[in-house]
């Protein structure tokens, strides 16, 4: 895997690995110094062309936690302002030697635009109403470690699915694991739908929230726009709540098991009830800890040395070895990076990844 | 007084298909005659070439005044050449727009020095807003025939009435006006930037729905009817426009349509890798589509290929999909596109490029109807069997957005003469 710009790229297999990478990296942050040295010399640019605090910061610990440099291209002091054009932007960045760039952008399809003009490995942090890959990762990820495995499961996938990049890529991931995906919400706000299909893969649509919610494993609430009302999608965030919403009544008559969702930043009150956002069946805040270290396996599998076709999770530790052992080209060395790991501490390192696999 | 007879070519126009020669006095930049065992002062072997009435496409940008980085008319015009045109008729979006006389002639004698026929064509109303109407007595008085909004359609019911009661009540000296919408229903397509559909909704990217075309299409046939002035569609996408269309001539009102060669050879499946190569309005649609342009060009509803030619800048295309500019060339890929895609017989096929347009653009005295002695010697000579392979860097214009890239395509103007000039020598512009 040498980039990940949309869940339709990965095979099933692919979304396993990654899952079971993310599952021995979430040993390593347990520890006193929770870093590996398994991308040390490598440089990871944030070319974040929209604002995302969240999504940035998680990859931007995810990178420094394998120890790659870390450099951010701002946004809104960049020259694509300025009507530099997506080429000379990629182009520069590309000039300055980097391994990745991890790109967030407003507009659909930029990760594939850039991908044609740089070499270095793109990775899609969100794409206007596109994909948003490491989010539906680290759902995945999240459910399973909840209830184990996805296959079979039914989870419900409700709100504003078609300006909603989440619901692309969970429908996408969902599916190719084997879960079985309803959908509801407003029908402003659902894409083509017929033969049972959205986006080209199997979905139910559902008209009546309240039928679906008994029957369900995962109540996954979208977040809804206020300006979705200008847009004629919606007559008011109150009839979207009692309609669509998944108010504390409606979570009270959610299976046992059942667990709720949320990509959030949430609207409380609006698609889900603080109460229900709060209470024990929430994922919420388990969705964005765990955001992550499937990020540090999606860098692994794109900039390790293993890469996916030959690597398993076993080969970390063996990998991060190779790679400390024999420097790259880029000289492997300190970038702007604050922190210096010693030769004990890499040592130290690899001795308790070893007891991973 | 120097002669050129092209000799022996399989000659196609309105009146058959037959092998002969065609004599071109190039001083006067007439033919003098049509025959067999014709000779001349100088002579072009055209054996095994078809020797056609130039191309007239009813649809290009040639950029200027304003966009002179993606196209100039001169360069505009060496690509129309290229692909057989001996007329084009520009559109008026240019900056500024092509709504005065002083813009128009500007167009004119930048024309004077191209290596075709520039028809301008002027804008409905003010600055293309749909607001004030053109001056278009003054604009008839300067030359124009053809009036449009293109890049938009006329988005007011009672505004198009006034501009077709209005330009069609105007003294015209016998030469029809003709009134040429881009239909897009913008409250509907609004933030669009491709087909709505199944690609729009996997890739993300907003849709604009087939009916944004047909409502304003069903509109103007209402207010041809209404008026009695004739309407010309411009590249009609989708199938139900189509069909529109063929049930309005069928009711004998004065409507004709064109059609692009990119919107009967690709579908909105092409967007698929976010390439703004393939953003273009009206957007590529569906296989369904396709063929019902295909069927309509076919049965007659539709009376010409255009190509919409719309240079761009390489620069504006590397943009995200939504901030490029929506266009691709067509002109020097049209005719073989044309005949990879259409099942119909050469002489057919040759219509749509020729007498076609000539009749919507009201150009028959000098372009596309037959060859005859008389009549100004404005020529294609096409090699059928010529195979070559598409690239925009090779092209004529600045810009290099074809939609085309890399394609293996079969058939080229070979040579192409203007008022009796040889403009395009085996695939070389003279000039």
């Amino acid at each position: 895997m040498r980039q990940l710009i949309s869940v339709e790229d990965l095979g099933s297999d692919e979304i396993e690995g990654i899952l079971d990478l993310a599952e021995s990296f979430s040993v390593v942050l347990k520890r006193s110094v929770p870093k590996v040295p398994a991308l040390r010399g490598k440089t990871v640019v944030m070319a974040f062309f929209e604002d995302s605090t969240r999504t940035r910061s998680s990859f931007d610990i995810a990178a420094k936690r394998l120890s790659a440099d870390v450099a951010t291209f701002a946004a809104g002091a960049s020259s694509l302002s300025k009507g530099e054009s997506l080429r000379d932007t990629v182009e520069t960045i590309t000039a300055m030697g980097v391994d990745a760039i991890v790109v967030r952008h407003a507009h659909p399809g930029v990760p594939s635009a850039i991908s044609r003009f740089t070499n270095a490995s793109i990775i899609n942090a969100g794409d206007g109403r596109h994909q948003h890959p490491t989010q539906a990762l680290l759902d995945a990820y999240t459910m399973r470690n909840a209830l184990g495995p996805i296959a079979g499961r039914r989870i419900l996938l409700c709100g504003d699915i078609l300006n909603s990049r989440v619901a692309r890529s969970n429908i996408s991931l969902f599916t190719k694991l084997g879960a079985e995906v309803v959908v509801c919400g407003p029908h402003t706000l659902l894409p083509p739908h017929g033969n049972g299909m959205m986006f080209g893969h199997p979905v139910t649509v559902e008209r009546n929230l309240d039928e679906v919610i008994p029957t369900v494993d995962v109540a996954y609430m979208l977040r809804v726009q206020r300006e979705r009302i200008a847009d004629a999608a919606l007559p008011t965030l109150r009839e979207y709540r009692s309609t669509y919403g998944l108010t504390a009544e409606r979570a009270d008559r959610l299976a046992e098991h059942a667990v709720v969702m949320h990509p959030g930043p949430m609207n409380r009150g609006v698609e889900i009830d603080g109460d229900v956002a709060d209470s024990e069946r929430s994922l919420v805040t388990k969705q964005v800890a765990n955001g992550v270290v499937v990020r540090m396996a999606v860098l692994y599998q794109v900039l390790g040395p293993g890469r996916f076709d030959d690597d398993n999770i076993v080969d970390v530790d063996a990998a991060a070895a190779t790679d400390d052992s024999s420097p790259t080209e880029d000289g492997g060395t300190d970038g702007d990076s604050n922190e210096t790991i010693n030769e004990e501490q890499q040592r130290n390192d690899q001795t308790q990844m070893e007891g991973i696999g | 007084m120097s002669t050129l007879v092209l000799k022996d070519g399989r000659i196609i126009d309105v009146n058959g298909d037959r092998t002969g020669d065609v004599v071109i006095d190039q001083d006067t930049g007439l033919i003098v005659a049509v025959g067999t065992g014709l000779a001349a002062d100088h002579e072009l072997d055209c054996e095994g070439l078809v020797i056609s009435p130039g191309f007239i496409d009813l649809h290009v940008h040639l950029r200027e005044p304003g966009l002179e980085a993606a196209e100039t008319i001169l360069s505009g015009s060496r690509a129309a050449v290229r692909g057989g045109f001996t007329a084009v008729v520009a559109m008026p979006n240019t900056t500024p727009t092509t709504d005065s006389v002083a813009v128009v002639e500007q167009v004119l004698a930048a024309g004077r020095k191209a290596l075709c026929e520039i028809v301008p064509s002027a804008a409905i109303s003010v600055d293309r807003k749909g607001e004030q109407l053109s001056p278009m007595a003054e604009l008839m008085d300067s030359g124009v025939r053809i009036f449009t909004d293109d890049g938009n359609g006329v988005q007011d019911a009672k505004f198009m009435r006034s501009a077709l009661e209005y330009a069609g009540g105007l003294p015209n000296d016998g030469h029809h006006v003709v009134l040429a919408q881009h239909c897009e229903v913008e409250a509907l397509s609004k933030g669009g930037v491709m087909n709505e559909g199944e690609w729009s909704a996997r890739l993300g990217l907003g849709g604009q729905p087939a009916e944004a075309e047909d409502l304003m299409v069903m509109r103007d046939i209402a207010l041809c009817r209404l008026t009695g002035v004739r309407i010309h569609f411009q590249h009609l996408s989708t199938a139900g426009s189509v069909a529109m269309v063929r049930a309005a001539k069928a009711g004998g009102l004065p409507v004709t349509a064109e059609a692009t060669p990119h919107h009967f050879s690709l579908t909105d499946a092409c967007c698929a890798g976010f390439d703004p190569v393939f953003k273009v309005h009206p957007p590529l649609r569906t296989d369904e589509d396709v063929a019902a342009i295909k069927q309509g060009l076919a049965d007659g509803t539709i009376d010409a290929i255009a190509t919409d030619h719309a240079p761009h800048t390489p620069e504006s295309k590397e943009r995200s999909f939504d901030e490029a500019p929506p266009g691709m060339l067509g002109l020097e890929t049209a005719f073989a596109v044309a005949r990879d895609e259409l099942d119909m017989s050469l002489q057919e096929l040759l219509a749509l490029f020729t007498s076609g347009p000539a009749d919507v653009a009201g150009l028959g005295d000098r372009h596309g109807a037959s060859l005859q002695s008389g009549r100004p010697a404005n020529i294609a000579v096409l090699d059928l069997d010529h195979e070559w392979s598409v690239a925009g860097r090779e092209m004529a214009s600045p810009a290099i957005n074809t939609p085309f890239e890399g394609r293996a395509l079969k058939g080229k103007a070979r040579h192409t003469f203007f008022q009796g000039e040889q403009v395009l020598n085996n695939f070389e512009v003279t000039r």
